[in-house]
């Protein structure tokens, strides 16, 4: 067993890293540092770039247009972004919608959208939770009603992530009420700009919008907008969560948090002496760094079988739960370290574009990001559902 | 970047798994226990050196079969799932490694070359009351007189020194370097005290005084080096005989989740112990991230060596501790009877702490080094 890259893979570490200081826009590396929100422009720009350099789509196979990019590289790539404060791709069309169209969707569906994708023409959002189902997703009651070509649609969909900025939806809808609950669901694209669609904002806990409530009112859809047949709804959005999830745990993002912390705690003196070599403060970074190290094992082994073939199943709830875990602890001790510095908020200078003096944009974000984190072990299936999954799949309980 | 096992290492797991099903059952080390054949010449250990396992993890130089950290880690893993009683790691790798790496020709072939043939077992004493786990700030001393040395001081914690036919020991020097000497079993002036330990290992403590050496049983005059060298394997294969054994502690745990029923219906279908169950098994994979870290550092720089030893070594030190408390809490009061095969290995689990430094001993070498990581 060996732990260490190959000449090839620190070759390509450094094409990247060369890329990132070449091409990324100071201006977003800035607030991408600075924890602020970027706008919708911020993030076109930004993948913009990367289409053009070919690595937008970084999990796509080389005949839809992606770069060929094996598990290792993408790991690579993901560590190089987080460390240079890049911007993390929006996942809803590349990496969720896309792959679902490649292995499900017609020819038509393909050449319409794919290309769309990958030139940042089209803006996805996922139209997935609802009040009424969260964990249990295959409970959702948002109905489709076949009228002749069309689907006629009627519901509520919740927690769609930057939908403000979207321009194309794909849904979970119920088809068949009467069918046994997964197998009553079908997957369907919607363009926003259909009449009796409304996008409503939710303020979460940390005063940010970054997702919305959409609401569905006899909005007519193409029977050709389905993907696969009626009913499968199920058998795609199960495939999009087990889909190339290495990059569940988050490692690079939490490898730059950890960085951050122990600069911070170098920085920030308390009774004359650097934070971090306050003992009981010291004593919980050095608990997260060892996290981060096994962390980081785990998540290579995974990374390793998923090259050597094996497809990342319930491994990736391990990862999922250890990541979100070790991300929100770093942004607790973030948090702690700024002490008094944490407590002021400026909500017009992390989600606007109001201007914040450097003595305080340093510390703005840390709170705010604390909170936010919380979502990490609730969204993509609850850290309790997936060690329900761990518990079926991988104990056989 | 590779986690697979080499051919012969499958088939070196597959030998010593098999191996270890048939002759370490529960009731057969129950009855080791009491055996009065211990040491080299136990059947066990016979078949290890048949087997090739007592050459295994030294080098070619010293007539070894040169196996790397994951051999080792292979055989100790191996050996901890089914609480193998004999002193692999005390009796043969550190006291040998350290003669490997020590040892002129003529000691090599006195000390280390029936080791190997598992003519005899040794032990380490590095060990002292007051200095807890460090290995430097020890009170032995040995002093040079003519053509001899002598040695005084007290060591504790000697695993394996009942059946050693001899002790390494370290000892501080007039020049205040730290030596190791070989001392012999029965040297005049040497006196063991033998014990079990809660973990039913055997120990012992040993006092030296005035115990007279002639030059040739003088290992080295500076042996800080070798000693971290030694400690840092060992150290790794602590972790790795821990992991064997937690995976084990999880396997019978799940087992009996699936069996044993109450309220009408198998603990395995109430979440609150499923879930339970789940966190052994996340504490289990981290810990086996973690023993790999360690088993793939041995070729490293000290510095980073040590660190990243340090680090595994505290992590699999708390994950067996969790391990334990919950086999025991799942179990329920079967849990707490000696009968109960969860017993044995939940006892190692919260020992193994204590062995070669613990997680505050080695959470102080990570948090030292913690700026420049």
């Amino acid at each position: 067993m060996n732990l260490t890259f190959t000449a090839e893979e620190q070759r390509f570490r450094t094409e990247v890293r060369q890329f990132l200081v070449d091409a990324l826009p100071g201006d977003i590396q800035e607030r991408v540092r600075l924890g602020r929100h970027l706008r919708a422009d911020d993030h076109l720009r930004w993948q913009n770039l990367l289409s053009r350099q070919g690595w937008l789509a970084a999990h796509w196979p080389v005949e839809h247009g992606g770069p060929g990019w094996g598990p290792v590289q993408r790991h690579i790539f993901d560590e190089e972004c987080a460390a240079a404060h890049a911007p993390t791709v929006v996942p809803f069309g590349v990496t969720m919608v896309a792959p679902v169209l490649m292995k499900f969707g017609t020819a038509e569906q393909q050449a319409r959208y794919l290309p769309r994708i990958l030139d940042n023409r089209d803006w996805w959002c996922q139209g997935y939770s609802e009040p009424g189902a969260g964990s249990d997703l295959a409970s959702l009651t948002t109905r489709a009603v076949r009228e002749n070509d069309h689907y006629i649609v009627n519901g509520q969909k919740t927690w769609t992530t930057l939908g403000q900025h979207a321009n194309m939806l794909f849904c979970l809808v119920r088809t068949d009420p009467a069918a046994k609950k997964q197998a009553g669901i079908s997957f369907l694209l919607i363009d926003m700009q259909t009449p009796g669609i409304t996008v409503r904002p939710i303020i979460t806990l940390d005063g940010a919008h970054e997702v919305n409530e959409v609401f569905l009112d006899n909005v007519r859809v193409p029977v050709e907008n389905r993907v696969s047949d009626e009913g499968q709804g199920w058998t795609c959005a199960k495939f999009l969560l087990t889909h190339e999830r290495t990059g569940i745990a988050g490692l690079g993002h939490a490898k730059q948090a950890l960085r951050h912390l122990k600069s911070l705690a170098k920085r920030i003196e308390h009774r004359g002496k650097p934070l971090l070599e306050q003992p009981s403060f010291r004593q919980r970074v050095v608990k997260a760094e060892l996290e981060l190290m096994a962390l980081e094992v785990t998540n290579l082994r995974v990374i390793a079988a998923a090259r050597d073939g094996g497809a990342p199943g319930a491994e990736s709830s391990l990862l999922k739960v250890r990541g979100s875990e070790l991300r929100q602890e770093l942004s607790e001790l973030t948090r702690r370290a700024l002490g008094p510095a944490a407590v002021a908020f400026f909500p017009e200078f992390l989600y606007g574009d109001e201007p914040l003096d450097e003595s305080y944009a340093t510390s703005a974000a840390a709170s705010a990001q604390y909170f936010n984190r919380r979502k990490l072990s609730i969204y993509g299936g609850a850290n309790e559902i997936q060690k329900s999954i761990v518990a079926k799949t991988i104990l056989g309980m | 970047m590779d986690f697979a096992l080499t051919d012969e290492q499958r088939m070196l797991d597959e030998t010593l798994t098999r191996l270890v099903a048939d002759k370490v059952s529960f009731e057969q080390r129950r009855h080791m226990r009491n055996d009065s054949k211990a040491g080299a010449d136990n059947a066990l250990w016979q078949t290890f050196a048949e087997l090739g396992l007592l050459h295994m993890p030294f080098s070619e130089s010293v007539g070894g079969l040169n196996g790397d950290g994951t051999d080792l880690m292979i055989i100790l893993q191996a050996l901890g799932r089914g609480l193998v009683p004999q002193p692999y790691l005390f009796g043969l790798v550190l006291p040998g490694q350290l003669l490997a790496l020590t040892a002129s020709a003529e000691q090599q072939t006195r000390w280390l070359d029936p080791l190997l043939g598992g003519e005899h077992q040794l032990a380490l004493a590095w060990q002292e009351v007051a200095a807890r786990n460090d290995a430097k700030g020890i009170t032995t001393t040995a002093r040079r007189e003519n053509d001899h040395w002598r040695l005084t001081g007290q060591k504790t914690l000697v695993m394996n020194l009942e059946s050693a036919a001899a002790t390494l020991i370290t000892a501080k020097l007039d020049s205040g370097k730290l030596g190791l000497f070989v001392v012999p079993a029965a040297s005049a002036g040497a006196s063991g005290f033998d014990y079990r330990t809660m973990d039913e290992q055997s120990a012992g403590d040993l006092t030296l005084q005035d115990v007279e050496l002639s030059n040739d049983h003088c290992l080295s005059e500076n042996v800080e080096g070798a000693l971290d060298e030694v400690l840092a394997i060992g150290r790794a294969g602590l972790c790795a005989q821990a992991l064997g054994a937690m995976e084990s502690a999880c396997d019978q745990t799940l087992s009996y989740l699936k069996e044993r029923k109450q309220f009408g219906q198998t603990l395995a279908s109430f979440q609150t112990l499923s879930h339970r169950m789940v966190d052994m098994h996340l504490h289990l994979e981290q810990s086996r991230s973690m023993t790999i870290l360690a088993a793939t550092s041995l070729s490293l720089s000290c510095e980073e060596r040590d660190y990243r030893i340090a680090a595994a070594k505290a992590y699999c030190g708390e994950s067996a501790r969790f391990i334990a408390e919950q086999a025991i809490q799942l179990h329920g009061a079967m849990g707490m009877t000696d009968e109960c095969p969860i017993a044995s290995v939940a006892r190692h689990l919260v020992m193994f702490d204590h062995y070669l430094g613990d997680t505050d001993f080695h959470l102080e070498t990570v948090s030292d080094r913690l700026d420049a990581a």
